[in-house]
């Protein structure tokens, strides 16, 4: 198959780290890839809340009410999910689901980069909510917070070897959590650069994997915004165990 | 040509998932770190508190907006119930109108009635008298031509008679007549 020079992909090329002005070092300053479509992220945060909100309309014309949504539908969803007294918290589960929703979606644009690919971003946004989250159990609760590992609801007997089960899945949380995200994206990604290379090298059949990378491109778009959803929602689930550790 | 892997040096990149190359972390992290605060002070500054002082100024005009349609349709409600009333006042004043003018109608009416009644009842006591003066004169029309009469019987056959006698006569007969 891959003979060298015809028929060469390369789908994980589209995840390197590469500096924005030449050079090859990547120093933690360098301004990268990284640095460029996270700043495009930001922009398009600013673009869909700041922007579209300018005229403060008490009747939003189109762009006003999509940020209205957006604002509106992760609100309900952190009030839904972890209670009324987790609102305080509203703006950072908002500040994570717009980077990584528009990480996400910037990141299908062809020769796009893919920041949320990266367990290095995905795994410190992971590891912030969950170290955060377990200070803020531990602080409002104090020692009773641990009775989140302790289920009343077992037999005696039981409840030891539940512990040891329940603290292992708590102290997995933020692997799942960031492998989730990352793996998703990468996944996806990669194999639309295998079908585009597919394509590339077919000449007139290249047909058969254009329409399919049509169809994977609807899917991709849906996992974009369903894995910035679903890294939302896990977030206030955790959030809602810190707030209220006796379900 | 692939744009991505056409500048870049190293074919070891490729090698490996690009994911794992540590090197790169401490530049990831800062840089996520610097966009995500970038959002989080778009957000707390500017976004959040505008979408949601909009969001609450429109309740609060909804609600406002509910509650002066409520007045408003209360004081609907209130004129609907005054203009009732004022066509029910109508209605009784007409009424009464009606009653009264019924009633000086046929005071009126009875009057005029009354003095018909009169006029017809003095014109009849009228023709009555005049009728019985006619029939005074005529009856004693009548007496005299038949005294006249007598007396021309009593002459015509040469008998004297007395004026007074044949008059006497002549009214006994006559009552007799009469009677």
């Amino acid at each position: 198959m891959a003979d060298g020079s015809g028929f060469n992909i390369k789908p994980m090329d589209q995840f390197l780290v590469k500096p924005l002005f030449g050079g090859d070092a990547v120093h933690w300053y360098t301004p990268t890839n990284v640095t460029l479509w996270m700043g495009l992220a930001v922009v398009a945060v600013s673009l869909l809340l700041v922007y579209t909100t300018r005229g403060r309309a008490i009747i939003p014309n189109r762009g006003q009410s999509v940020a209205e949504l957006t604002y509106g539908f992760i609100y309900k969803m952190v009030e839904d999910v972890a209670g009324r007294d987790a609102v305080r918290f509203f703006p950072y589960i908002m500040t994570l689901f717009l980077f990584i929703m528009f990480a996400n979606v910037l990141g299908l644009i062809p020769f796009a980069f893919t920041p949320t690919a990266h367990f290095a971003v995905t795994g410190v946004m992971a590891l912030a909510v969950f170290i955060s989250v377990t200070a803020l159990g531990l602080i409002l609760h104090g020692t009773a917070f641990l009775r989140l590992f302790w289920i009343d609801a077992a037999p005696l007997a039981l409840r030891p070897v539940l512990a040891i089960i329940e603290l292992i899945s708590y102290f997995m949380r933020p692997v799942s959590h960031s492998i989730r995200l990352a793996g998703a994206m990468m996944a996806g990604h990669a194999v639309a650069k295998v079908f585009a290379g597919f394509a590339g090298a077919l000449g007139v059949g290249a047909v058969v994997p254009i329409v399919a990378m049509t169809a994977l491109y609807g899917l991709e778009l849906l996992v974009a915004l369903i894995q910035a959803y679903v890294f939302t929602v896990l977030t206030c689930v955790y959030l809602k165990d810190a707030l209220h550790p006796h379900h | 040509m692939n744009p991505e892997t056409g500048q870049t040096v190293a074919a070891d990149q490729a090698v490996g998932m690009p994911q794992l190359d540590f090197s790169t972390f401490p530049n990831q992290i800062f840089w996520l770190v610097v966009a995500l605060v970038a959002i989080w002070l778009i957000l707390t500054r500017v976004a959040l508190p505008r979408i949601g002082a909009v969001l609450a100024e429109r309740r609060g005009a909804i609600t406002n907006d509910i509650a002066r349609a409520e007045a408003l349709k209360l004081q609907a409600e209130e004129a609907g119930a005054a203009y009732d009333k004022a066509l029910a006042d109508a209605r009784a004043k007409a009424q009464r109108i009606i009653e009264k003018t019924k009633a000086e109608m046929q005071e009126q009416l009875d009057i005029a009635l009354q003095k018909a009644d009169a006029e017809i009842a003095a014109k009849t006591a009228e023709s009555e008298r005049r009728l019985a003066a006619i029939r005074d004169s005529a009856s004693a029309a009548v007496e005299e031509v038949a005294r006249e009469t007598a007396r021309d019987v009593l002459a015509a056959f040469g008998a004297k008679a007395d004026a007074t006698t044949v008059d006497a006569a002549v009214a006994s007969r006559i009552k007799e007549g009469a009677a």
